[in-house]
């Protein structure tokens, strides 16, 4: 019966049993029925010391091929980018990674605190007046912004541009029934959208997405997109790369209500997909429909400043049915992350970083199509670009392995015509001699 | 200061806690010292447009304390002639004066044969008494 | 204290981001091009460490000390799964990677399933949703799913659910496109069978409870309540929250549930974070499994492991690939680190809750007079009659005590409510400083009231005004700009 994390002994158990009033444990189960006792053992392996149970994930872990025994060119959502330990020695401090959400003020100002730092950080990348506390990923997000402008405007279709991220639009789509909204796409013409298409798309609609950059790495024409939304009296909404936003212009500055994205690229490990944070931002007209925590300033018995949440009758603990959302858990930790590394980065430290993702994927396009490969679309782009390969992009990836190398995602898997695409992300943790290999592998 | 708890009775009311003054065939309405009490210090209200609809027994704006937020239960249908700015601007006036100053609406009645079926203010206390 | 922005100077910078030499530069052409930088920190990596370890000892963790949230179940967090997320194949491993190339991250995730099913007693599992919210609202899309495909949906609008019901519960229904009927609980508090039975009909889509409730009660009425719902044709969703009370000694699928969601920051250790992440998998009876998100973690015939897409009758996706792997990487390691015995796991978490109700039940009402299981609710409606203490100066008074408050004005059946929920990863000598505590507290209210009003005096900030935050919302940092935004 011992087991580390239970400390009760023999005479422990006796006594408390005496104070309760009852003779044994299993008296304290006695409203159980007997028909929905399990009755025997669960059917599970002995429990494992830790010693062993680290000889196993060991060699759970050892039969994964990841990016420091491959080098990869994966990017489609989530990127290898340099994370700094100080991001670790943060969110190892026990006093964050154990603490619950800050529901009393005066035992969490810590999280608190760095909840309304990280809110203000989110504000000045995307250059809106409010952010949350953070949601579940980039995906969900997106569909909590389809919530949010449902209830702003009463209309229910929404535009989604085809060039936006497809986990983002299958996920808004299997939230779209529950909402009660119609999701309508708009395809792209040579990699990016067409404002024409938009403004006809959007008659009617809440709100436009689009991707910045967009799922094939290209630069959208994101203010003519806003204007056609605005045509047609629709609500911009831009999914953004946090990391992008060092050297390309922030949303809130070209007229989008809401801005929002997939924060792993800012602070987190790849970690197979999560746990990750999305990040959700909007105009102050917004501010009492945003879903998820908002922490605000205000000041103690003292009239010292502090930090609590605010506008929780939002939120599902009082709002319950009408809440602007069921979010509870979010992702704060993951955040506190991205503080970290915004922190850790400044804005001369994002800028280069956009700098160097942009030249180093330059440098990329430009020996790839020295080499004889072409790049699918004929437009700027920031740090991922599609090449097309010659033959199916899934052989290819096998080749390249075969080789050490992962080379990309293959675009066909969501997009019909484009099996011999490769979409291939150079962030800054590339080398030109890896830029080499990839050309040498490819050609 | 909230107010000490009152009902007038000059005023007509509602089982959710609405009152009404009705002045010809308008109506000013608001919420009941109760209603104020059970929230707390008010921090918002939502009101509705003037020239809005409103309609008996439903929903016509939201107040919202730092611990809850309540529907606004419209007494009496009408047509919103005027939201009271005051409590716009400063929303802890309807726990300070829910009769006066405290107001929420001015409504042109839709129908005056609907104040008929409210409260006065024996039959709410009864209401009250069963909260 | 400062904030990190209030600590900043320009100049200064904590990162190098190298660049090659001779690599050219490529501008963005103008129109995408940034105009103003981002006003982000700007401190070098000594001033970055030491304001959020300042920051950490403003927080209090269960590393810290006792924190008795009911429903949160705060269990400690075993440190070894931190270094074992760490571990380069599972830390930098790509989501999009090969199958090939991820068979131990499959094959983790197709073990917590297989764990999961044994524990919940249910046939297939989803690892997908990211916290218990999501795990509940996708259990109710696939409700949805489940009766739009037996041309039922039109009828069946309504769902089940308590007074007790956590917040989540009727959010989730909203959003899942559903009505609510509310169905109250007896004086035993258990679910009022005959209340419930006059509710249910077949234009209900399905029950959400869980059990044991959230007043810490196991429903004695569960095979009745099972009886009503299998007549009505309707499905039975167990919010999981509860799950610590009974793993091993009661299972939802043999109570008679059809989806269940399980939160692993709770029951199975994964940290609490501030607020998250989390992870809320559903298991679900076999009817179900064809409506379950995409993609699944399978184990193929010839013993490799591999995701599969092919679900034609799935809800589609509720969160990016295929969930918060590192959430299952440390709940994985806990349940192997418990096999078995995380019966003895649950039977010390009712045992330590039984003990800590005995204790305090005099000087606190209880509002219903039986054992408990893993949590309990006591009211403070006698200390407000008396001495007028609420249950939240008594919170704000623990603080003083050193012990984080417990939950407060939950569930909402019960006035002046203080939720209880010590864990089982707690000394006998910790529930008895905290007992002690509740103890002497009961007392100042009676001796001293004023004490109780004032607390806390020892935190890093007094009590704070949380009407003015909500009044005039100040949500960032306002970098001494002009324009303050205006209150909404």
């Amino acid at each position: 019966m011992t087991h580390p994390f239970l400390a009760l002994t023999d005479s422990d158990r006796e006594e408390m049993l005496r104070t309760i009033g009852v003779s044994s444990v299993d008296e304290l189960f006695r409203d159980l029925p007997a028909g929905v006792r399990l009755g025997r053992p669960l059917d599970l392996e002995p429990a494992l010391s830790e010693q062993e149970l680290s000889a196993h994930l060991a060699e759970l872990a050892s039969r994964n091929v990841d990016t420091t025994r491959e080098l990869s060119f994966l990017g489609a959502g989530v990127y290898d980018h340099y994370v700094p330990a100080v991001v670790d020695t943060v969110l190892q401090r026990g006093e964050f990674l154990t603490a619950y959400t800050p529901y009393q003020p005066e035992m969490s100002q810590g999280v608190l605190q760095s909840i309304f730092e990280y809110q203000t950080a989110i504000c000045e990348l995307t250059g809106m007046d409010v952010s949350n506390a953070s949601g579940y990923d980039g995906e969900t997000v997106t569909a909590d912004a389809c919530y949010v402008v449902k209830h702003a405007t009463g209309k229910t279709r929404i535009v989604v541009t085809e060039a936006t991220n497809p986990q983002v639009r299958q996920v808004v789509k299997t939230y779209a029934p529950g909402f009660g909204l119609e999701i309508v796409e708009v395809p792209h013409r040579g990699g990016t959208t067409d404002p024409d298409d938009v403004r006809a798309a959007a008659e009617g609609a809440a709100a436009v997405i689009f991707q910045q950059p967009n799922f094939f790495g290209c630069l959208e024409p994101a203010p003519e997109l806003v204007a056609a939304a605005s045509d047609a009296d629709a609500l911009a909404i831009a999914h953004v790369d946090p990391l992008s936003l060092g050297v390309l212009e922030a949303p809130g500055r070209y007229g989008c209500a809401i801005a929002l994205g997939e924060g792993q690229a800012a602070g987190n490990l790849m970690s197979y997909g999560g746990p990750h944070y999305g990040f959700l931002a909007a105009r102050q007209e917004f501010i009492r429909r945003m879903p998820g925590r908002i922490v605000g300033e205000t000041v103690d018995a003292n009239g010292d400043r502090g930090f609590v949440l605010t506008l929780q009758t939002r939120e599902q603990h009082i709002r319950r049915e009408k809440a602007t959302s069921n979010i509870t858990t979010n992702q704060t930790l993951l955040a506190l992350g991205g503080l970290v590394y915004l922190t850790w980065l400044g804005p001369q430290g994002l800028r280069e970083v956009g700098e160097a993702c942009l030249d180093l994927s330059a440098l990329a396009k430009q020996k790839l199509q020295e080499a004889g490969l072409e790049l699918a679309f004929d437009r700027p782009t920031f740090k991922e670009f599609a090449v097309r390969v010659g033959r199916n992009a899934r052989d290819v990836i096998r080749d390249a392995r075969a080789q050490g190398l992962h080379p990309g995602y293959a675009l066909g898997r969501d997009y019909e015509g484009m099996d011999d695409v490769l979409l291939v992300a150079v962030t800054e943790k590339r080398t030109p001699a890896e830029i080499d290999r990839l050309v040498e592998v490819l050609s | 200061m909230a107010a000490a708890e009152s009902y007038p009775d000059d005023l007509k009311y509602h089982a959710e806690h609405d009152w009404a003054r009705i002045d010809g065939d308008e109506a000013v309405l608001g919420v009941t010292w109760f209603a104020a009490d059970a929230l707390g210090e008010l921090v918002h209200y939502e009101a509705p447009s003037v020239g809005a609809t409103v309609t008996k027994d439903q929903s016509y704006g939201e107040v919202e304390s730092v611990k809850a937020v309540s529907d606004l239960i419209a007494p009496l249908s009408g047509e919103v002639l005027e939201v009271n700015q005051k409590v716009l601007d400063a929303p802890e006036t309807v726990n300070d004066d829910p009769y006066g100053e405290g107001w929420l609406v001015r409504i042109r009645l839709a129908d005056a044969s609907e104040v008929d079926a409210l409260l006065d203010l024996e039959a709410y206390k009864t209401v009250l008494a069963q909260q | 204290m400062k904030l990190i922005y209030e600590r900043s100077q320009a100049g200064r910078r904590a990162s190098v981001i190298p660049r090659p030499e001779g690599l050219p530069r490529t501008e963005v052409p103008e129109e995408f091009r940034r105009t103003e930088p981002p006003r982000l920190p700007e401190v070098p990596e000594f001033e970055l460490v030491r304001h959020f370890t300042e920051l950490s000892t403003r927080n209090f963790g269960v590393d810290t000390g006792f924190y008795p949230l009911g429903s949160c179940t705060m269990k400690y967090n075993p440190r070894v799964n931190e270094r074992l997320v760490g571990l380069p194949g599972f830390a930098f491993l790509h989501p999009h990677q090969e199958e090939e190339g991820a068979q131990g991250a499959l094959e983790l995730e197709w073990r917590l399933q297989e764990i999961l099913m044994e524990v919940t007693g249910l046939d297939a599992v989803s690892l997908q949703p990211a916290a218990g919210s999501q795990g509940e609202l996708t259990g109710l899309m696939l409700v949805r799913a489940y009766f739009t495909d037996r041309g039922e949906i039109e009828q069946r609008r309504k769902v089940v659910i308590p007074d007790t019901a956590h917040g989540t519960n009727p959010a989730s229904v909203t959003m899942a496109g559903f009505e609510i009927t509310h169905v109250k609980t007896d004086p035993r508090g258990n679910i009022d069978v005959e209340d419930l039975r006059a509710k249910v009909d077949e234009h209900t889509a399905a029950l959400m409870i869980t059990n044991p409730s959230t007043l810490g009660l196991f429903d004695e009425n569960i095979q009745e309540i099972e009886k009503i719902f299998n007549a009505a044709g309707a499905l039975m969703y167990y919010d999981g929250a509860n799950l610590n009370a009974v793993c091993g000694i009661s299972r939802p699928g043999d109570m008679g549930f059809d989806i269940v969601h399980i939160n692993l920051h709770k029951t199975f250790s994964q940290p609490h974070g501030g607020g998250g992440p989390g992870g809320g998998p559903i298991a679900v009876r076999k009817m179900l499994e064809p409506f379950l998100p995409v993609p699944a973690a399978i184990r193929r015939k010839d013993g490799t492991f591999g995701l599969d897409y092919d679900r034609p009758k799935s809800i589609g996706k509720v969160r990016g690939f295929t969930g918060p792997f590192g959430v299952f990487v440390r709940s994985y390691a806990y349940m192997r680190m418990y096999g078995p015995q995380l019966r003895d796991m649950s039977e010390t978490a009712v045992l330590n809750a039984n003990y800590v109700l005995a204790r305090l039940k005099g000087p606190y009402d209880l509002l219903f007079d039986r054992l408990c299981m893993h949590e309990f609710v006591l009211s403070a409606r006698n200390l407000k009659r008396d001495h007028g203490a609420t249950a939240l100066d008594v919170a704000k008074r623990l603080m003083d005590y050193g012990f984080h408050p417990p939950t407060i004005y939950f569930p909402l059946v019960v006035p002046e409510a203080l939720m209880i929920e010590p864990t089982e990863t707690e000394t006998k000598e910790t529930l008895d400083a905290f007992c002690d505590a509740m103890l002497a507290i009961a007392r100042e209210a009676a001796e001293d009231v004023q004490v109780l009003k004032d607390a806390p005096h020892d935190r890093s900030v007094r009590r704070l005004d949380e009407v003015r935050a909500a009044k005039d919302p100040v949500v960032k940092y306002a970098f001494g700009d002009a324009t303050v935004p205006a209150k909404v």
